[in-house]
């Protein structure tokens, strides 16, 4: 009898299940709760009290954190603006330019394989009057500068372009893309949420305007996050989206997180130290794992550029294994796919799809997303319990026989549903 | 999403696999789905010509558990009942044996459609007529 259930052995030592999915969220390192702590139950005090030492005690905490985030990307502290995360940063950054510069233009750039934070938040600014080009990228996923420079126009005020992507790490060119605009004297917006901490951004040689970036994706809590705005050269405004008590300088009114914005500030202090030996130790588990998939399967294609990716992020489609059926056989392991199975709207992922790539491949896609935390030991057993789960799954798969005997799959005429 | 107690045993120890001769007179081959919908099966059958009795019935599916297991379900289902008998199997039977959430329930529609087209193919092969009832529901 056939059997997909996995033999592969524990190792003595290694604690199961394995988170592998980073990118969507981080455990919280115990160095930044241990820095936390104190603002929930002692030093609990609202910064925005400028009466008493409690609010002095807060405000002079979130100082702090403004300072350990604006080094950590090259800023000062007076451009750090606290938000409940990414989405509201990146919401606030696109709303926020484009209401403000209404009278300059109406034309925004984007790209295809933004977040849905970006891509939505500019959809309905679409809705609003406001013109929008959505760039396409190469298969390898980065976008062609030269497209970019051919879409501005005289009416475009922004162009927001990822920094590195959530699903296939890629990286895009930042820094020549803040040139362009910069020469063009267009803003320039990056969501940078996957890499702030994980590569070197530096908002002044990467030209960048505006940045959004969480805490949660470099291991502090989440439902924080922050928003640079470079404050000279140019200077730039932002129109407020939330109403309120004025916090922020009036662009994002709202009591302060304070335990979640000491948590930030920590989590960046520890990535401005740690990156660079980080970055080598993730590099390195995350080329054994790519080695050793390769190594064993057949039919195993990567997703997106190697050479310009986040160090911890691999992004590998099982041609002929279907995702959600791999997931389920390694479900011990915490990692994500592409597969339209597990999304809520039975379509495989559009950052695939956008790599031109077909949807059968996109289907059978995994995203593995390696942290401050994995060790050689899991990498050791996800590859192996990986290797293990997608052969039997092709011994289970009709199109690997077709294409074992030579059948082209594309001749088909499949009988679709 | 949590799989049920079935889903997971087929899913573990699937009933069935493998592939019959499909140039054989007594086989039927069924190949439903398609790669960019992220789902393919192939449901095959030997019948026997005396008795139109199905012998043997093999899968292979390109999917995702439910699909997986839906199809060997089918297989399990279908071997030892006569062709016509075969056809009675509706999806809904899949899905409450299964216990398929609404999102799945195309998983079972595809080893109902599997098991019409081995039936289908073989009858072809065999210049067997479709029954009444076969052409009444075949979409």
């Amino acid at each position: 009898m056939s059997t997909v259930a996995s033999n592969v052995e524990v190792p003595a030592g290694l604690s199961l299940p394995i988170y592998m999915d980073n990118h969507a969220t981080s455990p919280l390192d115990p160095r930044v709760l241990e820095a936390m702590l104190p603002y929930f139950t002692v030093k609990f005090g609202n910064a925005a009290s400028r009466n008493h030492s409690f609010g002095w005690e807060a405000e002079q905490a979130v100082e702090t954190a403004r300072e350990q985030i604006a080094k950590l990307i090259g800023a000062t502290a007076k451009e750090i603006i606290f938000t409940s995360g990414a989405t509201e940063s990146n919401n606030l950054a696109i709303k926020g330019i484009a209401e403000m510069y209404r009278e300059r233009g109406n034309h925004i750039i984007t790209q295809v394989t933004e977040h849905k934070a970006v891509l939505d938040t500019c959809k309905r600014l679409e809705k609003y009057g406001y013109r929008v080009t959505y760039l396409p990228v190469k298969a390898d996923g980065i976008i062609d500068l030269d497209d970019l420079k051919r879409a501005m126009d005289d009416k475009t005020i922004l162009v927001s372009i990822m920094a590195a992507n959530n699903e296939i790490g890629v990286l895009q060119p930042i820094r020549e893309i803040g040139k362009l605009c910069h020469e063009k004297g267009v803003l320039f917006h990056t969501d940078a949420v996957q890499a702030v901490g994980k590569v070197p951004v530096n908002v002044i040689a990467d030209n960048i305007d505006v940045l959004s970036l969480s805490g949660h994706k470099i291991y502090g809590p989440k439902g924080v996050g922050a928003l640079y705005v470079r404050r000279r050269n140019p200077r730039v405004q932002i129109a407020a989206q939330i109403d309120g008590g004025g916090h922020e300088r009036g662009m994002r009114s709202g009591t302060l997180n304070v335990p979640g914005i000491v948590g930030l500030g920590k989590a960046c202090e520890i990535a401005y130290e740690e990156m660079d030996t980080e970055a080598a130790y993730l590099r390195g588990l995350r080329d054994r794992l790519k080695n050793k998939l390769e190594s064993e399967l057949d039919y195993i294609h990567v997703n997106g550029s190697m050479e310009h990716r986040l160090p911890g992020n691999l992004n590998v489609s099982f041609v002929y294994v279907e995702g959600e059926s791999l997931l389920m056989g390694i479900n011990d392991v915490a990692v994500s796919s592409g597969s339209a199975c597990t999304s809520a709207t039975l379509e495989p992922s559009y950052v695939l799809k956008a790599l031109g790539l077909g949807d059968d491949v996109a289907h059978s896609s995994i995203r593995f997303g390696l942290g401050r935390f994995n060790t050689q030991a899991e990498v050791d057993y996800v590859a192996d319990k990986v290797i293990d789960i997608v052969k039997k799954l092709r011994l289970l798969s009709p199109l690997y026989e077709m294409v074992l005997e030579g059948i082209d799959l594309t001749k088909i005429q499949w009988a679709a549903h | 999403m949590a799989y049920s107690d079935q889903v997971i045993d087929h899913y573990n120890n699937p009933r069935n696999v493998g592939t019959l001769d499909k140039a054989s007179t007594e086989v039927g081959t069924g190949l439903v789905g398609a790669p960019e919908c992220g789902d393919v099966m192939r449901l095959q059958i030997r019948v026997n010509p005396e008795t139109q009795v199905i012998e043997e019935a093999k899968f292979k599916t390109f999917g995702c558990g439910s699909a997986i297991a839906s199809s060997s379900l089918a297989t399990e289902w279908i071997k030892g009942r006569t062709v016509d008998d075969a056809l009675a199997i509706k999806n809904t039977d899949i899905v409450k044996e299964l216990s398929l959430p609404p999102v799945k329930i195309h998983c079972s529609v595809l080893a109902e459609d599997a098991i019409r087209a081995a039936i289908g193919d073989w009858k072809k092969k065999n210049s067997v007529a479709e029954t009444a009832d076969a052409a009444a529901v075949a979409h």
